[in-house]
């Protein structure tokens, strides 16, 4: 594939994935927080095309599983019913940004069976339902947080490249201080300085500010070095002596130097500040139960008994490798367009 | 020297004004150690506000902070209230254990690296270059946590090897040979998984320098002259190419201490990673600060080796 077509397929495989996490509540057949405590840490459901007789269906099924008789946690299925996957169901209501709520999913079965495509937790929480409501908290928090280091390092990096001097030595030295400062370690520190006991939203957006706000040098950085190099163009001068206002110059001559290396550091940096928040989460120290995020799924492996013997908490994990696979693909497609822009 | 002395006298500023920064962010929070202890009716409002008299912590910021400096020159760099003894002993043990796995770690890597990017740049568009970026772009996008819990899974299920820790139960009876082998199975994962997460950026570098090297006409000249392969790559190419790579090796250096948090916290290797997390959920003011600055000491140390290595690498520098 030539470079342009792996361009647009890395960027259609990430819209797709974003467009599952943004409509998650129609993806995912449960509500994320209800509890099944009967069905504690249930394998994957199998979807069968083929049943006991043989008969091949076109509409997929599943049987239900029930616990082995005196064993806890163990699981077979159940034979006597088979639970054809019903497409577009009326199933628990949820809401479409907040705003509209609705009722369909895209897949769902009768009670008493449930389809639960990643397992369960030791709560019965759908844990495929989890992962999509999940993705949509890591994902905004990693997007939020970059917007912020994106608009914060353009800013600082602009004004520093563009009014150079004093404003420029002490902008860059303020960068090299934050980059100097080791960046998982001061994210800690200031996080856990903050109140550690305060409402989901209000954490939510302390952590995304957090996150955001530590990482502006070396987009600043970047920026400064593209505005430094715009500003000595020759038609910069012109527009001057045609009496062009700062702003003028900036917004027509500069600035839009500035879009490649911003998508560039954008398709770098979400990936690196999603992990961000789930190693945050991971530690307790970001959103916590029962708000999903990947990382407080993930943090269920570091009970013994789920590490060893239910690979389905791997999942989550999984996912976090896809999305940092899309955003890798598409930040190393800008990357290349952009060195051959700017020869 | 001039260059040099004028990057020792930068990081020496850079250092205070960390040391600053950091103790205004841990300053900003609202609540301290003793908030838990607030929490317990048995325990007066009067005792609570002695203890945080005792240690200093209802005085203004600017005077805890040159309390701080104080104790830094004494060489006590604070005190932890929850080990109840200076910060100095906890990290020096602590980030002696942290040291050792890094160290490891980070030697493996560039051992590891070096060569191979070299041999890739060799080889341009054969089967192992694509290997080379098909796999490091994986490996770029496995996150360090999730490599680190498969290990340990792995680990577990097999067990071949030991699950996290530093030690095994009957550590002190063994003999010193049965010790060293004791802690490199300890070793294993976490190095493993640091060596991993840490390989594909290396190597896409040193492969992407190599190779824009090799097409320098220089590099063209000396094959023409028959210069033979090995002193080709080695004496002609890797000096010229090694301006990025010594960069990244004071950065290598510089995250000594600090690049390996999350993978002591889940084996629970007893280093630094731990002790900040600790530190960080029970408010010990003085232990975070001196880990932190500890970690930005290690970081501007080895910038400034990188400065200094390249000065004596890279003689365009000198001319400067």
């Amino acid at each position: 594939m030539t470079s342009k077509k792996k361009f647009w397929a890395a960027v259609t495989f990430l819209v797709l994935l974003h467009a599952v996490i943004v409509f998650a509540g129609f993806v995912a057949p449960y509500d994320p927080t209800s509890q099944n405590r009967n069905l504690p840490f249930v394998p994957p459901t199998r979807p069968h095309f083929i049943d006991t007789q043989g008969r091949f269906h076109l509409r997929p099924f599943i049987c239900q599983w029930i616990s082995r008789p005196q064993s806890l946690y163990e699981y077979e299925e159940s034979h006597d019913k088979a639970y054809p996957i019903h497409f577009l169901v009326k199933g628990p209501e949820y809401k479409i940004a907040g705003l509209f709520s609705a009722h369909t999913h895209l897949f769902g079965v009768e009670v008493p069976a449930q389809i639960f495509l990643a397992g369960s937790d030791n709560y019965g929480r759908d844990q495929f339902s989890r992962i999509l409501y999940g993705g949509r908290i890591s994902l905004a928090a990693g997007l939020l947080a970059t917007l912020i280091s994106l608009m914060l390092g353009l800013l600082l990096g602009t004004i520093s490249g563009f009014y150079g001097r004093w404003i420029d030595e002490s902008v860059m030295r303020t960068a090299e201080l934050f980059l100097v400062l080791p960046w998982l370690y001061l994210l800690l520190a200031v996080r856990a300085f903050l109140p550690l006991y305060i409402s989901p939203m209000q954490t939510f957006f302390l952590l995304v500010a957090v996150i955001g706000s530590v990482g502006w040098a070396r987009p600043a950085r970047l920026v400064r070095g593209v505005v430094l190099s715009a500003k000595t163009r020759k038609y910069v001068a012109a527009s001057r002596g045609f009496g062009a206002s700062d702003i003028h110059i900036l917004r027509r001559h500069v600035l839009p130097h500035t879009y490649g290396v911003l998508l560039t550091q954008a398709a770098l940096l979400v990936p690196q500040y999603v992990v961000a928040e789930v190693t945050l989460s991971f530690l307790g120290l970001g959103l916590s139960e029962p708000l999903p995020s990947w990382g407080s799924l993930l943090a269920n492996l570091q009970q013994y008994n789920v590490l060893v013997s239910y690979w389905w908490m791997f999942i989550p994990g999984l996912a976090l490798i896809v999305f940092s696979l899309g955003y890798l693909a598409v930040a190393d497609a800008f990357l290349k367009r952009l060195q051959s822009t700017t020869v | 020297m001039n260059y040099l002395g004028r990057r020792l006298a930068h990081g020496i500023l850079l250092l205070v004004g960390a040391s600053l920064l950091c103790f205004l962010f841990t300053d900003l929070a609202p609540g301290s150690f003793f908030d838990e202890i607030k929490l317990n009716p048995q325990i007066s409002p009067e005792t609570v506000a002695a203890l945080r008299s005792q240690y200093g912590l209802d005085q203004p910021t600017s005077v805890r902070y040159v309390g701080w400096v104080k104790s830094v020159f004494k060489g006590e760099w604070g005190y932890s209230f929850a080990y109840n003894s200076p910060v100095r002993g906890l990290l020096m043990l602590r980030a002696g254990n942290t040291l050792l796995l890094t160290g490891v770690a980070t030697l493996l890597v560039w051992l590891i690296a070096v060569p191979l990017g070299i041999w890739i740049a060799d080889h341009p568009d054969a089967w192992s270059d694509r290997l080379c970026r098909g796999g490091t772009s994986i490996l770029l996008s496995v996150p360090e946590l999730v490599l680190v819990l498969g290990f340990l899974c792995l680990a577990v299920r097999t067990h071949a090897l030991p699950v996290g820790g530093m030690a095994s139960v009957g550590f002190d009876q063994l003999g010193r040979w049965s010790k060293l082998g004791d802690l490199i199975m300890h070793l294993i994962i976490p190095v493993i998984t640091l060596v991993l997460a840490g390989l594909p950026i290396l190597l896409r570098h040193v492969r992407a320098s190599m190779t824009e090297v090799l097409k320098a006409p220089f590099v063209q000249a000396a094959r023409g002259h028959g210069v033979a392969k090995t002193r080709l790559l080695f004496r002609y190419a890797l000096p010229a190419a090694a301006n990025p790579l010594i960069s990244l090796f004071g950065f290598s250096v510089g995250g000594l201490l600090s690049g390996s948090l999350l993978v002591e916290v889940v084996t629970g290797w007893p280093g630094l990673g731990p002790l900040l997390l600790e530190a960080t959920m029970s408010r010990d003011l003085y232990v975070v600060v001196g880990v932190v600055m500890l970690s930005t000491v290690f970081m501007i140390l080895g910038n400034f080796l990188a400065d200094v290595m390249l000065v004596a690498a890279d003689p365009r520098i000198r001319m400067q």
